[in-house]
């Protein structure tokens, strides 16, 4: 699992919610890929993965458009 | 390996501490009466820094798998204020384990004294004790014989690999359905319906009461500074399970004995369960602690160790784990439902020895995939006990994969 | 200025009935995980909520100029209370059905992030029931239902949400996700499998 630094938001995929919907993909394509069976796969796999600040804008939006509401961001004011 | 240890004096009463590796396994018999004749009475209540300072003291870890310091989930459910749960966990969900249930039937009294020392110090206003229908007779029979726990709510559980979980276990209480939560938020900050959890194994409330009753230098009397006090072991040979008590850092081979079992016939034992690492018989001389064991890149785990006698095929038997424990998913999360079953397949055909000379790739690509992508540790665990036994059986890969097998000698 | 009022109840009317039937196509799209008409997954989620408001700007738009008109004869009581209304009543109180339905999906959608998934999905099978009331009421107060124009862009938008509908309790609707068990291995096959026990 990714561990990132405070100083970095982290984007937590819910796997108990996740329906390998691929919004979320489309927005990140930076972060995320997909795997065999349709579900994000971050670089370094496991759920948690480090949204650098340019990122952050296309991270939200991908938290919103979730139609299951799988993804939450934490921020570094968190 | 005895010690001696001072007497301790509780209300008036000489109480002397266990000596020798017999702790949770030392009274007469599971009734109240023998318990308080093996313990003395439960010692008054603390508050909570005291009890944590004990704890930490003593070195004292979880028994249900994950090993995680139990002064500091202590102090994590402490600092969310008083007014949450405290659950007992004796679900026991891997299949070969068999020391939560014996010591729920042999020593009730040390968990329900844990459960209820725990709770009074974090002034939980909820107790519950979770275990499968076989437990629910003893237990229920301890409480009766007390005055002190008719809090604690017995709470029935269902027998599948993962109901044994913490966060599972909230869920059998909170929706009847014993599967894992995300984990993005702590129990300890919010579990059964959304107020502060405490989840301690049913072993590791038991060692607690006695570390309160005694103190955490007799705990530390024996076993090792990097594992101190004793452990619980479930000696699962083919023809039958015993449960041993062992101080920590002792050698497998020491263990396997106790459970009646010649190492001279031992091909491999698996090391912490289904979700564990296998050591080969050449290295059975490898401490249990954490410390010894992390040589192997393995843990005690929950303490399961799983013996393969000479004769048998280590890839069969893995392959048929990996199906089970495949099926155990909770089927709610992407990457454990599908990768799970793929590499149950293809470990399946290695041990029917397929001669896809690819299988071993697939399958290292597919553990890849799965681990760390769950709600749970469910496909983290399966990855790792089959990256093991890849690894430790590697010979033998070789010969499936021409159609023979070594250990069969075929 | 009544004519112009009628003119914009109506006219609002049937926007918001086809903007209706693009939401609920859109939103059966969005459930199947596909893309669609060109546009990637979370646009197709984006049009189908973009669209969802601006039909409720139009039925906001229906409701307040009808209510302003006196040839419809509306209370503010009529906008709440279904069946209470002196013209068409049925036919009207459907469409007041519907408004008060169209409320309830657009505030929990909204505040979906705060009610949970779960109230979300419950509430949001109400739009299986909004758009044939939406329909019905158009047919029964709008003084164009007779017209040949009206009649042609209702058969569109039925065969529209029908086909989506029929399309949405087929098999093989989900591109991915959890319900594919033709997909997967079965697992408890390997665990029992005779040749994988004991081979001596």
């Amino acid at each position: 699992m990714n561990a990132p630094t405070r100083a970095v938001s982290v984007l937590h995929v819910d796997w108990t919610r996740c329906d390998a919907r691929g919004s979320c993909t489309e927005l990140l394509p930076e972060l995320l890929r997909t795997d065999p069976w349709g579900y994000p796969l971050a670089a370094g796999g496991g759920s948690d993965v480090g949204v650098p600040a340019h990122l952050e804008a296309a991270a939200r939006d991908a938290v919103g458009l979730c139609p299951v509401l799988a993804l939450r961001l934490i921020t570094p004011a968190d | 390996m005895t010690m001696a240890s001072a007497p301790a004096v509780r209300d008036g009463f000489d109480v002397i501490p266990p000596s020798g590796t017999a702790r949770l396994l030392a009274a007469d018999g599971p009734s109240h009466v023998a318990h308080l004749a093996g313990f003395g009475p439960m010692p008054s209540g603390r508050g909570v820094d005291a009890v944590i300072a004990e704890l930490d003291m003593a070195g004292i870890a979880g028994r249900g798998g994950a090993a995680f310091p139990t002064w500091r989930k202590v102090a994590a459910a402490a600092q969310s204020g008083r007014g949450g749960v405290v659950i007992g966990n004796g679900s026991e969900g891997e299949p070969l384990s068999a020391k939560d249930a014996t010591l729920l039937h042999t020593a009730p009294h040390l968990v329900l004294d844990g459960l209820l020392l725990v709770a009074a110090a974090l002034g939980a206003d909820e107790i519950d004790l979770v275990t499968t229908s076989a437990q629910l007779a003893p237990v229920r029979r301890a409480i009766d014989e007390r005055r002190d726990a008719g809090r604690i709510r017995v709470r029935e559980t269902q027998d599948r690999f993962v109901a044994g979980e913490a966060s599972a276990v909230v869920n059998a209480i909170e929706r009847a359905r014993p599967i894992p939560r995300d984990h993005a938020v702590r129990l300890t900050v919010s579990g059964v319906r959304s107020r502060p959890t405490l989840v301690l194994n049913v072993e590791t409330l038991a060692h607690i009461a006695l570390v309160l009753r005694f103190g955490a230098e007799w705990f530390r009397s024996l076993g090792t500074p990097d594992d101190p006090g004793t452990r619980l072991f479930t000696v699962a040979r083919p023809d039958g399970r015993l449960v041993v008590e062992a101080a920590g850092g002792t050698p497998l081979s020491t263990v396997l004995r106790a459970g009646g079992v010649d190492p001279a016939t031992v091909r491999a034992v698996l090391v912490g369960g289904y979700h564990g690492t296998w050591i080969t018989a050449d290295a059975l001389d490898t401490p249990l602690s954490p410390g010894g064991l992390a040589a192997f890149g393995a843990s005690p785990g929950a303490g399961i160790l799983m013996v393969l006698p000479r004769g048998e095929c280590g890839l069969a038997r893995t392959a048929q784990i990996t199906g089970y424990l495949a099926e155990q998913s909770a089927g709610q999360c992407g990457p454990c439902a599908n990768g799970l079953p793929a590499i149950a397949e293809a470990m399946g055909r290695v041990g029917r020895r397929d001669r896809d000379t690819s299988l071993p790739r697939r399958i290292r690509e597919l553990t890849t995939l799965v681990s760390g992508r769950g709600a749970c540790h469910h496909p983290d665990g399966t990855a790792r006990m089959v990256l093991s036994a890849l690894e430790t059986f590697e010979h033998d890969l070789r010969a499936h994969a021409v159609g023979l097998c070594q250990e069969t000698a075929r | 200025m009544n004519e112009a009022l009628w003119a914009l109840g109506r006219g609002t009317g049937v926007v918001a009935l086809a903007l209706l039937t693009v939401t609920v196509v859109l939103g059966i799209l969005t459930r199947s995980g596909r893309p669609a008409f060109g546009l990637p997954r979370f646009a197709v989620t984006l049009v189908h909520r973009n669209s969802a408001l601006i039909g409720t700007a139009f039925v906001l738009i229906h409701i307040v100029s009808l209510l302003f008109d006196p040839y419809a004869q509306l209370n503010v009581v009529d906008f709440i209370l279904p069946f209470l209304g002196s013209y068409h009543p049925f036919w009207l109180g459907l469409g007041t059905v519907g408004v008060d339905l169209l409320i309830a999906i657009v505030v929990t959608s909204l505040l979906r992030r705060w009610i949970g998934q779960r109230t979300f999905r419950v509430v949001h099978w109400a739009t299986y029931a909004l758009w044939p009331i939406a329909l019905l009421h158009s047919f029964g107060t709008g003084t164009d239902a007779g017209s040949g124009l009206f009649i042609l862009f209702a058969a569109v938008c039925t065969l529209a949400v029908v086909g989506s509908v029929i399309w949405r309790a087929s098999t093989g609707f989900l591109l991915r996700g959890r319900t594919e068990p033709d997909r997967r291995v079965d697992p408890s096959q390997i665990a029992a499998d005779p040749t994988l026990k004991e081979l001596r």
